[in-house]
């Protein structure tokens, strides 16, 4: 096949697959791979909430029955006692049950779940840190610890929700604005001034008397307003990208426009995604914990690091809520910023692996 | 005494050596030319006769009126920049400050190095204007860098350059952005300023001729080395060093065969017109024509060449022909007898493969993000996705053997190829489709020589192998008259003059024609002479 006079260039490095090249530029940035690592292993204990930190044993053996408290609500009648309610495994009275012969209980390494009220505390409430309760509790007697670990998971699933939906829509905005240009752009953008305009915390606050306060309502209430800062972005890069030859290229290849974006301008278009990311995500989580903080948020029952801050201006002798709390925040936001960073990095090609 | 001496200069950038221990003088009123593909180093060096380079180690001496720059501090070089030697550069457009007048930005030179009121600066801003040759020089201080013209930019630098009565004059490249006529004018402009300012320029240049008409002694760089310098003369009568034998050699050779007469005709265009709509105000709206009454056919086989100089409609024309101008277009177009121009866009899709582009800038024309394979295969897996992945691949893979390169570049991004690589994977892009006609937009303008003629010789190949008709747009009448059987020289959008290459470019017939022809052999009378 090969008539040309012209020697075949020989490339200087053997070839490696373009996914992993974009690993091995991530792994390069050591902060952001050492934060990854840590924040996916404090995420996954955090999904694992359950079986960290819950007020009933995982499993448990009573009389020669092997039971699983953690999957089935037991009443106190199983373990011997007066009633028909569901078993208090805090309660001494059972704890000794268990102690007795040949039962046994394999409990989570913390004794609480987020809403257990411990109504046999030897501490009045607030308490300090203990060996029964880590990081202290709160005014209402909740662990603390429990608390921050189920409202850290909320936190980041909701963080990745509503920049997820922020990313789709902000991005969806964008290209069809920055690719079709002209009339489409003029239009659009009009609609993008008028809803910018929107007050948004007043219909946030009025949305929430209306409403029952719920995570649901919030992530659809901010992500109606949270993708139009990077649309505009990446409607400049389109209409930056739309021009360049590669895609007239793509259109003498005889591509269609759908597949232009997507194929061409978008990829080329991801840099103020990438770049953002990492603080759209940051303020996610802040949007909402500032939410709970104002009591604007979420129900009061959910574990909350909004509601676990305003609990701590409200007891500021109990310095342990608000420290512990301000620590999660901020290794959490820190950790972020630096995957992100190290991301960026990974997904710019011109960079050697 | 030497103005410049130059004492085994070194230019590093972190590991990079890229000016290795070069040594040349200039003489003070001397023009001196550094000649050299991209990459040679020739920029760098110029640079650091006014320590511009950023974050760069040097080794050596710049002896500049016998005072070291290497050894002075900060504060002083910004005496010696713009007062004792001065540059001009490239693209005048990106060189200067689009928020200001031209007339703003020479005063605040002479404001900062001559301490001139504003007033007096004023005045001087019109004398240096007018002396540069721009007409209305008082009006056209006023403008704004875009309201100007590319070459009366280029003048506006030039004037901002001479503001002090350099010394020395640095000029990187001053004519490549700018048409063949222009060109000549520019140079001209330069020889006659020098004459009469008596100042020394070094002249930064990939353009053999021009340095030939310009230069004293020219120097000639390869890899960051100075492989040999001599008299202009002497270096064009005998060069010594292979390289520079080599360069001199580069210039595009005929290297196609006549084609039958009987060849079928593939594409016919009568009387195509492209109209821009220009906004006027609020709601009215002029019609601009950027082509206007052009017809034209093209054989199987056949190059058709179209010339011009910027503006005057070339790459529209190619662009309407194959449906891909965002222009109202009218007239009508046919590519093998079926009538593209009426065609849904949807119908023409299909056709697509039969018809392909290759564009001037393989950095621009390659998307960053994607990989040869990506990008060579694409259009495979749009107009022959029943041929499947394995044959897919495999014809990429000859594709990309066709056009020189190798199978273990399949993984690698755009940006890990020089120039000539990058343009043969944008052919390997085309012609994998096995296409009947390929359009190629100035496919060798951004390139260097030796490698234009690399370049050219392959689409030659592909052309006798293939039987591909060529539409080959160029302002460069030698890379014209090498690859073209016929030819269309534009002006404003018209045709001006058509015929066979041999007749147009040896008797034209129009006076546009002569002139462009008279601009090109100034800049390039080797060519014209074999």
């Amino acid at each position: 096949m090969s008539a040309t006079t012209l020697p075949p260039f020989s490339s200087p490095e053997p070839s490696i697959s373009p996914g992993r090249r974009i690993w091995l530029r991530f792994r390069q940035n050591r902060s952001g791979y050492a934060s990854l690592i840590i924040f996916l292993i404090l995420f996954v204990i955090s999904l694992g909430a359950e079986l960290v930190s819950n007020d009933k044993p995982l499993v448990a053996s009573y009389h020669g029955k092997i039971l699983f408290p953690i999957a089935h609500d037991y009443s106190e009648k199983t373990f011997g006692g007066d009633f028909e309610s569901p078993a208090d495994y805090l309660d001494p009275f059972i704890q000794d049950q268990f102690r007795k012969d040949g039962n046994w209980a394999v409990y989570p390494p913390n004794h609480y779940r987020f809403d257990t009220l411990n109504y046999f505390a030897k501490q009045p409430n607030p308490a300090p840190p203990s060996a029964e309760n880590w990081l202290g509790t709160d005014d209402r007697g909740r662990d603390v610890f429990a608390r921050l670990l189920y409202g850290f998971r909320i936190s980041i699933l909701f963080g990745l929700a509503l920049t997820a939906t922020g990313v789709v829509l902000g991005l969806l905005a964008g290209a069809v604005q920055g690719y079709f240009a002209g009339r489409t752009d003029l239009f659009m953008q009009r609609i993008l001034e008028i809803w910018g305009s929107m007050p948004e915390l007043y219909l946030l606050i009025i949305f929430s008397s209306i409403f029952e306060p719920s995570i649901g309502l919030l992530l659809v209430l901010l992500s109606l307003f949270g993708w139009m800062g990077l649309s505009d972005y990446v409607r400049a890069d389109f209409l930056r990208n739309r021009n360049l030859e590669y895609v007239q290229a793509a259109r003498a290849l005889g591509l269609s426009n759908l597949q232009i974006i997507w194929r061409h301008v978008l990829p080329n278009s991801l840099t103020p995604v990438v770049t953002f990311l990492p603080f759209r995500m940051s303020a996610s989580i802040l949007a909402l914990t500032s939410l709970d903080f104002l009591g604007l948020g979420v129900p009061p029952s959910t574990p909350s690091l909004g509601e676990l801050l305003a609990q701590g201006k409200n007891n500021l002798d109990a310095w342990w809520i608000a420290l512990s709390t301000f620590l999660v925040l901020t290794i959490t936001l820190l950790l972020l910023t630096n995957i992100g960073d190290a991301l960026r990095n990974a997904l710019d090609v011109r960079r050697k692996a | 005494m030497s103005l410049l001496d130059i004492r085994n200069l070194s230019v590093r950038f972190g590991d990079a050596t890229v000016v290795d221990d070069i040594s040349f003088s200039i003489e003070p009123g001397e023009k001196f030319a550094l000649v050299g593909e991209s990459g040679s180093g020739k920029t760098v060096s110029a640079l650091s006769v006014l320590r511009l380079n950023q974050d760069a180690r040097y080794d050596g001496q710049i002896l500049f009126n016998g005072a070291d720059i290497l050894q002075k501090s900060e504060a002083a070089m910004r005496g010696v920049r713009g007062m004792d030697a001065a540059m001009i550069f490239q693209e005048p457009m990106t060189a200067l400050n689009p928020l200001f007048t031209i007339g703003n930005q020479i005063a605040e030179v002479l404001m900062l190095h001559e301490g001139l009121n504003a007033r007096a600066a004023a005045q001087r801003t019109v004398a240096l204007l007018e002396k540069t040759g721009i007409p209305e020089p008082a009006r056209r201080a006023l403008a704004y860098p875009h309201q100007l013209s590319g070459g009366q930019r280029q003048r506006a630098m030039i004037a901002m350059a001479l503001a002090c009565h350099p010394k020395l004059l640095i000029a990187d490249e001053p004519t490549t952005a700018l048409d063949v006529t222009i060109q000549v004018q520019i140079l001209e402009l330069l020889n006659q300023l020098q004459r009469d300012e008596n100042m020394a320029v070094l002249l930064i240049s990939h353009d053999l001729n021009l340095v030939r008409h310009f230069a004293d002694r020219v120097g000639v760089m390869e890899k960051g080395k100075l492989v040999e310098t001599a008299a202009t003369a002497a270096l064009f009568a005998a060069p010594q060093q292979a390289y520079t034998r080599k360069l001199l050699a580069s210039h595009p050779q005929r290297n196609v065969e006549e084609i039958a007469p009987d060849a079928p005709v593939l594409l016919t265009g009568a009387n195509v017109r492209c109209t821009f709509s220009i906004k006027q105000g609020w709601l009215r709206k002029k019609k601009f024509a950027a082509v206007d009454d052009v017809s034209l056919t093209l054989r199987k086989g056949e190059t058709l060449g179209i010339v011009g100089e910027s503006g005057s409609g070339k790459s529209t024309l190619g662009m309407a022909l194959l449906r891909l101008s965002t222009a109202t277009v009218e007239g009508d177009i046919r590519f093998d007898s079926q009538q593209v121009s009426t065609m849904s866009s949807a119908a023409v899709r299909p056709l697509r493969a039969r018809m392909q582009v290759v564009f001037q800038d393989p950095f621009a024309s390659l998307s960053p993000r994607r990989t040869v394979a990506q990008i060579v295969g694409e259009g495979l897996a749009l107009h022959q996705p029943q041929l499947g992945a394995a044959q897919q691949r495999a014809d990429v893979v000859a594709a990309l053997h066709e056009v020189g390169l190798s199978e273990d570049m399949l993984q690698r991004y755009p940006h890990e190829f020089s120039g000539g690589q990058r343009q043969r994977i944008a052919i390997a892009r085309a012609v994998v489709l096995k296409p009947d006609l390929l359009l190629l937009d100035e496919p060798t303008s951004a390139l260097d020589v030796t490698v234009q003629q690399q370049v050219l010789q392959l689409l030659a190949q592909l052309q006798r192998k293939h039987g591909l008709a060529y539409l080959f747009i160029s302002h460069d009448l030698a890379v014209i008259r090498a690859m073209a059987h016929q030819v269309l020289v534009m002006k404003d959008g018209r045709v001006v003059e058509s015929g066979a290459v041999a007749d147009v470019l040896q008797q034209p017939s129009h006076a546009y024609t002569q002139r462009l022809l008279a601009a090109a052999t100034y800049a390039a009378d080797n060519v014209t002479r074999q």
